[in-house]
Protein backbone atom coordinates (compact mmCIF):
# COMPACT_ATOMS: atom_id res chain seq x y z
CA UNK A 1 0.00 0.00 0.00
CA UNK A 2 1.40 3.07 -0.97
CA UNK A 3 1.49 6.04 1.61
CA UNK A 4 2.35 8.44 -0.73
CA UNK A 5 -0.56 10.87 -3.10
CA UNK A 6 -0.43 13.42 -5.46
CA UNK A 7 -3.28 16.40 -5.24
CA UNK A 8 -3.66 18.13 -8.86
CA UNK A 9 -4.91 21.75 -8.17
CA UNK A 10 -4.88 25.13 -10.03
CA UNK A 11 -4.25 28.81 -9.51
CA UNK A 12 -4.91 30.65 -13.13
CA UNK A 13 -1.91 29.31 -15.47
CA UNK A 14 -0.22 27.95 -12.58
CA UNK A 15 -0.87 23.60 -11.87
CA UNK A 16 -0.45 23.07 -8.07
CA UNK A 17 0.72 20.05 -7.09
CA UNK A 18 -0.04 19.00 -3.19
CA UNK A 19 2.49 16.35 -2.01
CA UNK A 20 1.25 14.04 0.71
CA UNK A 21 2.93 11.51 2.65
CA UNK A 22 6.59 9.83 2.24
CA UNK A 23 8.00 9.91 -1.46
CA UNK A 24 11.06 7.18 -2.06
CA UNK A 25 11.82 4.64 -4.43
CA UNK A 26 8.81 2.57 -4.21
CA UNK A 27 6.34 5.80 -4.72
CA UNK A 28 9.09 8.21 -6.96
CA UNK A 29 6.92 7.10 -9.88
CA UNK A 30 3.38 8.52 -9.03
CA UNK A 31 5.31 11.80 -8.52
CA UNK A 32 6.98 11.03 -12.67
CA UNK A 33 3.83 10.37 -13.48
CA UNK A 34 2.25 13.68 -12.12
CA UNK A 35 4.70 15.89 -13.54
CA UNK A 36 4.15 13.45 -17.14
CA UNK A 37 0.58 14.67 -16.95
CA UNK A 38 1.26 18.19 -16.56
CA UNK A 39 3.31 17.90 -19.63
CA UNK A 40 0.68 16.24 -21.44
CA UNK A 41 -2.04 19.28 -20.61
CA UNK A 42 1.10 21.70 -21.47
CA UNK A 43 1.20 22.94 -17.99
CA UNK A 44 4.91 24.11 -17.44
CA UNK A 45 4.62 26.38 -14.85
CA UNK A 46 4.12 23.94 -11.74
CA UNK A 47 4.42 24.70 -7.81
CA UNK A 48 5.01 21.55 -5.83
CA UNK A 49 3.41 22.25 -2.31
CA UNK A 50 5.19 20.33 0.22
CA UNK A 51 3.71 20.78 3.46
CA UNK A 52 2.00 17.35 3.52
CA UNK A 53 5.04 15.89 2.44
CA UNK A 54 6.55 13.94 5.69
CA UNK A 55 9.85 12.11 3.91
CA UNK A 56 11.92 12.61 1.12
CA UNK A 57 14.75 9.84 -0.48
CA UNK A 58 17.27 10.49 -3.43
CA UNK A 59 14.18 8.89 -5.54
CA UNK A 60 11.70 11.57 -4.75
CA UNK A 61 14.65 14.36 -5.91
CA UNK A 62 16.02 12.39 -8.76
CA UNK A 63 12.27 13.19 -10.14
CA UNK A 64 12.73 17.22 -10.17
CA UNK A 65 16.04 16.33 -11.60
CA UNK A 66 14.88 14.25 -14.61
CA UNK A 67 12.31 16.88 -15.43
CA UNK A 68 13.25 20.29 -14.69
CA UNK A 69 15.36 20.91 -18.22
CA UNK A 70 12.70 19.85 -20.19
CA UNK A 71 10.11 21.85 -17.55
CA UNK A 72 12.11 25.07 -18.20
CA UNK A 73 12.68 24.29 -21.97
CA UNK A 74 9.15 25.00 -22.27
CA UNK A 75 8.69 28.05 -20.87
CA UNK A 76 8.03 27.01 -17.45
CA UNK A 77 9.41 25.67 -13.89
CA UNK A 78 9.12 23.57 -11.02
CA UNK A 79 9.00 25.76 -7.83
CA UNK A 80 8.73 24.08 -4.33
CA UNK A 81 7.13 25.48 -1.77
CA UNK A 82 6.26 25.32 1.78
CA UNK A 83 8.63 21.99 2.90
CA UNK A 84 8.70 20.87 6.49
CA UNK A 85 12.00 21.59 8.25
CA UNK A 86 13.35 17.82 7.96
CA UNK A 87 12.29 17.34 4.33
CA UNK A 88 14.17 20.87 3.50
CA UNK A 89 16.89 19.89 4.83
CA UNK A 90 17.61 17.06 2.47
CA UNK A 91 16.87 18.94 -0.46
CA UNK A 92 19.19 21.55 0.98
CA UNK A 93 21.82 18.90 1.81
CA UNK A 94 22.20 18.08 -1.77
CA UNK A 95 22.51 21.53 -2.55
CA UNK A 96 18.93 21.98 -4.33
CA UNK A 97 18.94 25.62 -3.39
CA UNK A 98 21.04 26.19 -6.47
CA UNK A 99 18.93 24.80 -8.91
CA UNK A 100 15.09 24.89 -7.96
CA UNK A 101 13.11 28.08 -5.83
CA UNK A 102 12.03 26.87 -2.75
CA UNK A 103 10.03 29.01 -1.29
CA UNK A 104 8.52 29.08 2.83
CA UNK A 105 4.85 29.42 1.20
CA UNK A 106 2.21 28.28 -1.95
CA UNK A 107 1.94 32.17 -2.14
CA UNK A 108 5.53 33.27 -2.69
CA UNK A 109 6.08 30.12 -5.31
CA UNK A 110 3.58 31.71 -7.42
CA UNK A 111 4.36 35.10 -6.79
CA UNK A 112 8.11 33.82 -8.47
CA UNK A 113 6.15 33.42 -11.71
CA UNK A 114 4.90 36.61 -11.76
CA UNK A 115 8.66 38.02 -11.40
CA UNK B 1 12.83 -1.00 7.93
CA UNK B 2 13.26 2.88 8.21
CA UNK B 3 10.78 2.23 11.81
CA UNK B 4 12.94 -0.38 12.75
CA UNK B 5 16.21 1.32 12.10
CA UNK B 6 14.76 4.92 13.53
CA UNK B 7 13.51 3.18 16.76
CA UNK B 8 16.96 2.07 17.22
CA UNK B 9 18.48 5.04 16.93
CA UNK B 10 16.17 7.01 18.67
CA UNK B 11 16.34 5.03 22.02
CA UNK B 12 20.51 5.22 21.16
CA UNK B 13 19.80 8.80 22.72
CA UNK B 14 20.12 10.65 19.02
CA UNK B 15 18.61 13.77 18.09
CA UNK B 16 15.19 13.65 16.05
CA UNK B 17 17.50 15.45 13.17
CA UNK B 18 19.95 12.87 13.64
CA UNK B 19 17.57 9.74 13.68
CA UNK B 20 15.80 11.41 9.94
CA UNK B 21 19.57 11.34 8.67
CA UNK B 22 20.23 8.08 9.80
CA UNK B 23 16.47 6.69 8.46
CA UNK B 24 17.57 8.26 4.68
CA UNK B 25 21.14 6.69 4.60
CA UNK B 26 19.50 3.22 5.40
CA UNK B 27 16.61 3.46 3.16
CA UNK B 28 19.09 4.85 0.10
CA UNK B 29 21.68 2.10 0.64
CA UNK B 30 18.62 -0.79 0.43
CA UNK B 31 17.49 1.24 -2.23
CA UNK B 32 20.73 1.08 -3.97
CA UNK B 33 21.37 -3.12 -3.04
CA UNK B 34 17.77 -3.52 -4.34
CA UNK B 35 18.08 -1.75 -7.31
CA UNK B 36 22.14 -2.52 -8.58
CA UNK B 37 23.41 -5.19 -6.34
CA UNK B 38 19.77 -7.52 -7.38
CA UNK B 39 18.84 -5.17 -10.70
CA UNK B 40 15.30 -5.07 -8.88
CA UNK B 41 14.46 -8.45 -9.79
CA UNK B 42 13.48 -11.65 -8.16
CA UNK B 43 13.17 -12.34 -4.30
CA UNK B 44 16.59 -12.05 -2.13
CA UNK B 45 17.43 -11.41 1.27
CA UNK B 46 19.31 -7.82 2.79
CA UNK B 47 20.53 -8.75 6.02
CA UNK B 48 20.04 -5.45 8.04
CA UNK B 49 21.61 -4.97 11.91
CA UNK B 50 22.23 -2.61 14.07
CA UNK B 51 25.49 -2.38 16.25
CA UNK B 52 25.05 -0.04 19.44
CA UNK B 53 28.18 0.87 21.24
CA UNK B 54 29.39 3.02 23.44
CA UNK B 55 30.07 6.08 21.11
CA UNK B 56 28.61 5.18 17.76
CA UNK B 57 25.81 3.34 16.08
CA UNK B 58 26.44 0.97 13.04
CA UNK B 59 24.54 -0.37 10.59
CA UNK B 60 25.14 -3.27 8.55
CA UNK B 61 23.71 -3.64 5.31
CA UNK B 62 25.16 -7.13 3.36
CA UNK B 63 23.68 -8.39 0.57
CA UNK B 64 24.57 -11.60 -1.68
CA UNK B 65 24.47 -9.59 -5.25
CA UNK B 66 26.82 -7.47 -7.29
CA UNK B 67 29.20 -5.64 -5.63
CA UNK B 68 29.55 -1.49 -5.40
CA UNK B 69 33.05 -0.30 -6.06
CA UNK B 70 33.09 2.96 -4.14
CA UNK B 71 36.51 3.57 -6.00
CA UNK B 72 34.33 4.22 -9.43
CA UNK B 73 31.58 6.67 -7.32
CA UNK B 74 32.19 10.41 -8.43
CA UNK B 75 30.64 12.99 -6.27
CA UNK B 76 27.89 14.76 -8.98
CA UNK B 77 27.65 18.08 -10.44
CA UNK B 78 24.16 19.32 -9.42
CA UNK B 79 24.22 21.47 -12.68
CA UNK B 80 25.18 18.83 -15.03
CA UNK B 81 23.47 16.23 -13.52
CA UNK B 82 20.06 18.18 -14.50
CA UNK B 83 21.58 18.60 -17.68
CA UNK B 84 21.82 15.19 -18.04
CA UNK B 85 17.90 14.79 -17.11
CA UNK B 86 19.20 11.40 -15.13
CA UNK B 87 17.24 10.78 -12.30
CA UNK B 88 19.88 8.19 -10.37
CA UNK B 89 22.44 8.08 -8.78
CA UNK B 90 22.22 10.74 -5.60
CA UNK B 91 22.09 7.75 -3.06
CA UNK B 92 25.39 7.75 -2.55
CA UNK B 93 26.03 10.67 -2.06
CA UNK B 94 23.43 11.27 0.19
CA UNK B 95 24.84 8.67 2.46
CA UNK B 96 28.08 10.27 2.42
CA UNK B 97 27.03 13.61 3.28
CA UNK B 98 24.79 12.29 6.21
CA UNK B 99 26.70 9.50 7.80
CA UNK B 100 29.95 10.09 9.88
CA UNK B 101 31.52 7.14 7.63
CA UNK B 102 30.09 4.50 5.04
CA UNK B 103 32.19 2.06 4.59
CA UNK B 104 32.24 -1.18 2.19
CA UNK B 105 33.75 -4.71 1.69
CA UNK B 106 32.43 -7.86 -0.13
CA UNK B 107 34.11 -11.65 1.50
CA UNK B 108 33.02 -14.90 0.04
CA UNK B 109 29.88 -13.50 -2.26
CA UNK B 110 28.77 -11.45 0.71
CA UNK B 111 28.90 -7.73 0.28
CA UNK B 112 28.58 -5.13 3.31
CA UNK B 113 27.74 -1.61 3.85
CA UNK B 114 28.54 -0.29 7.64
CA UNK B 115 26.92 3.17 7.86
CA UNK B 116 28.37 4.93 11.34
CA UNK B 117 27.17 7.46 13.07
CA UNK B 118 28.26 8.93 16.39
CA UNK B 119 27.04 9.44 19.44
CA UNK B 120 26.25 13.22 20.22
CA UNK B 121 29.59 14.49 22.42
CA UNK B 122 31.68 11.33 21.35
CA UNK B 123 34.66 11.99 19.06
Amino acid sequence: MSNFSVGFRNNGSIQILDLKGELDAHTASELEAAIQKCQAGSSYKIVINGSNLAYISSAGLGVFMAYIEEIRENGGDIKIAALQEKVFNVFDLLGFPILFDITQSEDEAIAKFEE
Amino acid sequence: MRQFVAKKADSAGFSEKDVEQIKIAVDEACTNVIKHAYNGEGEHVIDIAVILSSDKLTVRIRDRGRAFDPETYAEPDLIEFAKSRKSGGLGVHIMNRLMDRVEYKTKGGVNECCLVKYLPGSN
